[in-house]
């Protein structure tokens, strides 16, 4: 059966690392960055989840170095595409490169290996055990001993939701994107603002990342992101980088990626699973896009 | 360049002549680059010169449209594929079997770049965002390929069976050179002679500099579009054709995009700032940088994915600068 306790188990573990990562393109999206650099933040993070989590042998060690680095990759993105004015698609395509580049180099030099590291000393991230929940079918496995990072995920759906249309800087974000002038006016320098949402972006899609490389395996594939990150641009443009629709949409995409790879188990080939989420982005956007409140400036 | 401008190069070069080490280093990278035995290393790099020319080529014609295609990718394997297709099943003659795939190969990628577009005008899918996505479908359906029903069980490794020798692409004598970088340097010429001097070149120019322009002079806009991305496509397809019926002669998955060759034609264009005339000079930098690297891994065992980082700062740097020219984007 396809629906099984392995099912549900996985279920969050996919949704997560597209769930943050949205979020993260959510901030950008409603600042008037078009960030598409998410698959890259996401590498250099789930990279330096690794390297943090392998040499203080704490799953904090992981996540700090993630953030970390998800950081350093936002600044440099908000240092040329913020501050020096240049293009958010060629910024995005440079740091795209960069962070395939330098993830690979740096398994070289760091671990000299080729191609994949893994190790049993990475520490992964602790899961939390529901005690009344496991019992219950199929919500158990779904629920019970998923990873820290699928909760703050989930915790931070709200939280954005309520920052960016009650709190000062969630609204100085917004106006950054829909009206910078107004915000100027208010003596509020939108390119500050966007400083802050391509940071905050850099630090969410690197933990996606560290959930890809330390939470269910423990080690560093090149190119591990895999494209999810493109699959999270979709989704923040079909949501129009609102945190409450993000949620569904994260959460439909991860149970296609769950399926797909449940599908491999009964026989069908790999590489024709992994391509499912992509052609169903592209059918997903073609649908959502029909209305005009979705329509996209690019 | 200011005078002041040369300092710092100057004082790099010196540099690197002075100490010993960088000197060990300089010159892998360039050994790497031009030397090896009977000039080896020279002919791998403008082999892999010639398939970055053809994918900054083929990037070049849809930007100068205005079409921001990042499908490269896909377009090129699909068009390596049908190559492969038609190379190990077509009954035919030699050059009867290395013609008709060439032309499965732009067919091919011509299509799957006209479907992208095809999204973007019928169903709203930016342009960017879906010509993107469909770099996954076809990449992973070429993979398939070559590990499960074409593949050769006998060579152990997930590849096709080779190109008949009589259909290959022929090789510079004594070199792993092959005919392949006629074809994208012809290419080339021709996109960039059009690009100047034909009114379709004109038309492709004033669609992605002043759409409304092109519009309110009666330009064919939506057909010219779908011109630009089969042509852009059919580029790409036409680079995967020389890449199997030449080095290659099969083939093998991932050889296309491992070493990242449509981001990097893409790069290319970009810092060659759209520019026809500098974007073969743009792609052969890369291909020195690339294989050079390969020798400053066996000299002084830096991996050779600093070409990567490389490339990747020196678009951020341009970026940076202000002088990034993006089609469509006002800039």
């Amino acid at each position: 059966m396809i629906w099984d306790a392995t099912f549900f188990e996985s279920v969050p573990r996919f949704v997560t690392p597209l769930l943050l990562a949205s979020l993260g393109g959510a901030l950008c999206h409603r600042a008037g960055v078009f960030n598409i650099a998410l698959e890259g933040m996401m590498l250099i993070g789930a990279f330096f989840a690794v390297v943090g989590s392998y040499f203080t042998a704490h799953w904090l060690g992981g996540l700090g170095a993630a953030v970390a680095s998800g950081l350093a990759a936002g600044a440099l993105y908000a240092w040329v595409g913020v501050r020096r004015g240049g293009d958010d698609i060629v910024v995005s395509i440079g740091l795209n490169i960069l962070a395939a580049g330098l993830t690979a180099f740096l398994l070289r030099a760091i671990f000299d290996q080729r191609g994949q590291f893994d190790d049993p000393a990475i520490a992964t991230l602790p899961r939390i055990a529901l005690p009344g929940i496991d019992a219950v079918a199929s919500l158990g496995p779904l629920l019970s001993g998923q990873s820290v990072l699928f909760w703050a995920a989930l915790a931070l759906v709200p939280l954005l939701a309520w920052g960016l249309t009650r709190h000062r800087l969630g609204l100085r974000m917004r106006a950054a994107g829909d009206n910078p002038a107004a915000l100027r006016t208010l003596g509020v320098a939108p390119e500050r603002i966007r400083t802050v949402a391509v940071l905050g972006s850099g630090a969410l899609c690197a933990l996606a990342g560290a959930q890809l490389s330390i939470s269910n395996v423990s080690l560093f594939t090149e190119g591990m992101s895999a494209g999810r990150g493109w699959i999270a641009v979709v989704i923040v443009m079909m949501c129009a980088g609102r945190p409450v629709w993000i949620l569904p949409a994260a959460l439909f995409f991860g149970l296609i990626d769950a399926l797909a790879v449940r599908a491999q188990v009964f026989g069908l080939p790999q590489q024709l699973t992994e391509a499912l989420p992509y052609g169903l982005a592209i059918a997903v956007m073609a649908v959502a896009l029909r209305r005009a409140a979705f329509r996209v400036r690019t | 360049m200011t005078r002041r401008g040369w300092i710092v190069p100057l004082a790099a070069l010196a540099l690197i002549a002075l100490v010993p080490g960088l000197r060990a280093v300089a010159l892998g990278f360039l050994d790497g680059a031009f030397g090896g035995r009977n000039l080896f290393n020279l002919w791998s790099t403008l082999s892999r010169a010639s398939i970055l020319l053809g994918m900054a080529i083929a990037v070049l014609v849809a930007f100068r449209a205005g079409l921001i295609n990042l499908g490269g990718e896909g377009q090129l394997v699909l068009g390596a594929l049908a190559a492969a297709l038609v190379g190990i099943y077509a009954p035919l003659p030699g050059w009867a079997v290395a013609s008709a795939a060439l032309l499965a190969a732009t067919v091919a990628g011509g299509l799957w770049g006209m479907l992208a577009l095809w999204l973007d005008r019928g169903l709203r899918v930016p342009l960017l965002v879906g010509s993107l996505l469909l770099n996954y479908p076809a990449v992973q359906f070429a993979s398939w390929l070559a590990s499960h029903p074409l593949r050769d069980v006998a060579s152990g490794s997930a590849q096709t069976h080779r190109i008949d020798g009589a259909a290959r692409l022929p090789r510079f004598d004594g070199t792993i050179l092959d005919y392949g970088i006629f074809l994208t340097v012809a290419v080339a010429l021709l996109a960039i002679l059009a690009d100047r001097y034909t009114v379709f070149g004109y038309r492709l120019r004033m669609q992605g500099l002043a759409p409304d322009f092109a519009r309110a002079q009666g330009m064919p806009t939506r057909r010219l579009g779908y011109q630009a991305l089969f042509l852009s496509g059919a580029i790409a397809g036409l680079t995967g054709f020389t890449a199997v019926f030449g080095f290659a002669q099969r083939y093998v998955d991932g050889m296309l995009t491992q070493p990242l060759y449509a981001w990097t034609g893409i790069v290319a264009v970009l810092l060659a700032g759209m520019v026809p005339w500098r974007v073969p000079v743009a792609a052969l930098i890369f291909a020195v940088l690339a294989t050079g690297a390969g020798g400053m891994e066996r000299v002084a065992g830096i991996p050779r994915e600093s070409a990567q980082i490389v490339i990747a700062l020196a678009i951020l740097w341009l970026a940076g600068s202000g002088r990034s020219p993006m089609p469509g984007r006002g800039r």
